[in-house]
């Protein structure tokens, strides 16, 4: 196995302190590597968005280590599509996408134009000029998708970003995400709570479980790809994730 | 409502307005030298004109006015832009703000005068007052207000210093609410005008003092329907500039 992109060791983090302390992850060990699709299940408010958000640097673990090394000279080390769009209403869907490049020394036009290439990835361009109050939510969460790509992050946090999608387009998307990383190698890691679609994506699938929230399975899916959703090892697969998630809901 | 009839509906209520005004002395139920009817306003007006001395008051009015606004509007949402992103800076004020802001705008008279002398910049300075809290306020509570998720969509993307904040996120997001507390400022600017004005630096409120020790309410109030008429002017431009920058809401 190639080295680790990311690597989290003994991660815990709790919100508040005193009496209101919740301790939400704890003794996490996790490490992901270059060019690898991880995704993560696990029950609603076991913490896999705050996992996501200590990555990118928006929530600070009380305690362990989170080391993180994008490929050098890649042009973003990492972005992140939110769980609910979070798009700026004040800027047209094209300028909401090329939000991310507005550090990196494109001139204006060029933004827009890597814009458009990022909406086209996620079948909105003739939305450009829209602003957000005027799309529908699955429209505004792929406008947020597309800002994401449109920075060509290294590493890509996705948190469940096809969730409000209908399934022809979510199906489509999970195509399109599997190119891309086929293409450009990128580190995925992916949050959802659609077992298909984890085992369509995954390269390796990660169950968090528990509370305080850790590590508490992991299947390693090493099916030749592009894959067939309804390919028989796949559904296996699939029925074994299932068996376990309800096993550990169980168990609590 | 549609246009038209909402129209024709404020056109209504001002003419039923001025019917009443009309009456009102005419019918002999007020003395005219205390009301006087708005038939004699127009001959008031041209007798100003005439003068010379309706055109020179509005032009000096307006450059207080507008320098005014400019300048407390400008260290309104400059000072609470900063209070609003430092909860150090908000608190080390925070008593000095108490101390200062109840004071009303004539209060700061003499001492525009001591400061300034009678001149333009002392009118200046108290319009700058009235209209700096206004905006002052609504600039710290719109900020205040800002949505955390989106100051974190900034922060996702690299945009992680004050200054970066402040123009990616803060200042477009809190603009609806500083818009709201610079067209109330509007207004009060008009109000200030006159307060500035009635110790002798030149312009609308000064005339307005002159005519009504000479007992001229005519003339009185063709100075208010002229502050009326440009407060109308000015804050309908506004409306239309405030629709184009919020053309983005729903
Ligand atoms: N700011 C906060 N303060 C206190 N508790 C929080 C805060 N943010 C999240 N939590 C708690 O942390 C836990 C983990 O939240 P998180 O958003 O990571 O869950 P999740 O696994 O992504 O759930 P879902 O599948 O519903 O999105 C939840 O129990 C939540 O209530
Ligand atoms: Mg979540």
């Amino acid at each position: 196995m190639s080295e680790p992109v990311i690597e989290f060791r003994d991660l815990g983090l709790a919100y508040g302190q005193g009496e209101a302390r919740t301790v939400i992850l704890a003794g996490l060990d996790l490490t992901v590597a270059r060019g690898e699709v991880l995704v993560i299940v696990g029950e609603s408010g076991v913490g896999k968005s705050t996992l996501l958000r200590v990555l990118i640097g928006l929530a600070r673990p009380s305690s362990g280590t989170v080391r993180v090394a994008a490929r050098p000279g890649c042009r973003t080390p990492m972005a992140l599509v939110f769980q609910d769009a979070r798009l700026l209403p004040w800027r047209r869907v094209v300028d909401n996408v090329a939000f991310g490049l507005e550090g990196g020394g494109l001139s204006k036009a060029e933004r827009r134009a890597e814009a458009r290439k990022g909406l086209a990835l996620v079948g909105l361009a003739d939305l450009a000029g829209r602003w957000p109050h005027q799309l529908s939510g699955g429209q505004r969460q792929r406008v947020a998708i597309a800002r994401a790509l449109a920075v060509e992050p290294d590493v890509l946090l996705m948190d469940e970003p096809f969730s409000a999608l209908d399934s022809f387009t979510r199906e489509g998307l999970q195509d399109e995400l599997q190119r891309i990383t086929a293409q450009t190698g990128k580190t995925v890691v992916f949050v959802t709570h659609d077992i298909d679609e984890a085992v369509t994506l995954a390269d390796r699938v990660v169950v968090l479980a528990g509370k305080p929230g850790r590590v508490a399975a992991e299947v390693r899916i090493d099916l030749p790809r592009p894959r067939k959703r309804r390919d028989d090892a796949l559904q296996a697969i699939a029925r074994q994730l299932r068996a376990e998630l309800s096993r550990r809901s169980a168990e609590l | 409502m549609n246009l038209v009839r909402s129209t024709l509906l404020a056109a209504a209520g001002l003419a039923a307005f001025l019917l009443f005004w009309e009456a009102m002395p005419r019918l002999g139920l007020v003395d005219p030298a205390f009301l006087p009817p708005p038939s004699t306003i127009p001959a008031a007006f041209l007798r100003e004109v005439a003068l010379g001395v309706w055109p020179l008051a509005v032009a000096s009015s307006l450059s207080h006015y507008v320098v005014g606004l400019g300048v407390g509007a400008g260290a309104g949402i400059g000072l609470g832009l900063v209070s609003g992103m430092s909860r150090p800076f908000e608190a080390v004020t925070a008593w000095v703000v108490r101390l200062l802001r109840p004071i009303p705008g004539l209060a700061w008279v003499p001492f525009a005068i001591i400061w300034f002398g009678v001149q333009p910049s002392a009118a200046v300075f108290i319009i700058a007052i009235g209209v700096f809290w206004i905006v002052f306020f609504a600039t710290q509570g719109a900020v205040r207000g800002v949505d955390r998720d989106l100051i974190e969509v900034a922060q996702a993307f690299g945009f992680r210093s004050p200054l970066a904040r402040l123009t990616k996120i803060l200042l477009p997001a809190a603009t609806p609410g500083i818009l709201v507390g610079l067209r109330t400022a509007l207004g009060q600017a008009w109000m200030a005008v006159v307060a500035a004005e009635i110790f002798g630096v030149p312009g609308v409120g000064q005339r307005m003092m002159q005519a009504s020790s000479l007992l001229s309410t005519d003339i009185v109030v063709v100075y208010m329907l002229t502050m009326a008429a440009l407060y109308g002017l000015f804050d309908s431009a506004f409306v239309a500039l405030q629709g184009r920058l919020l053309r983005w809401r729903p």
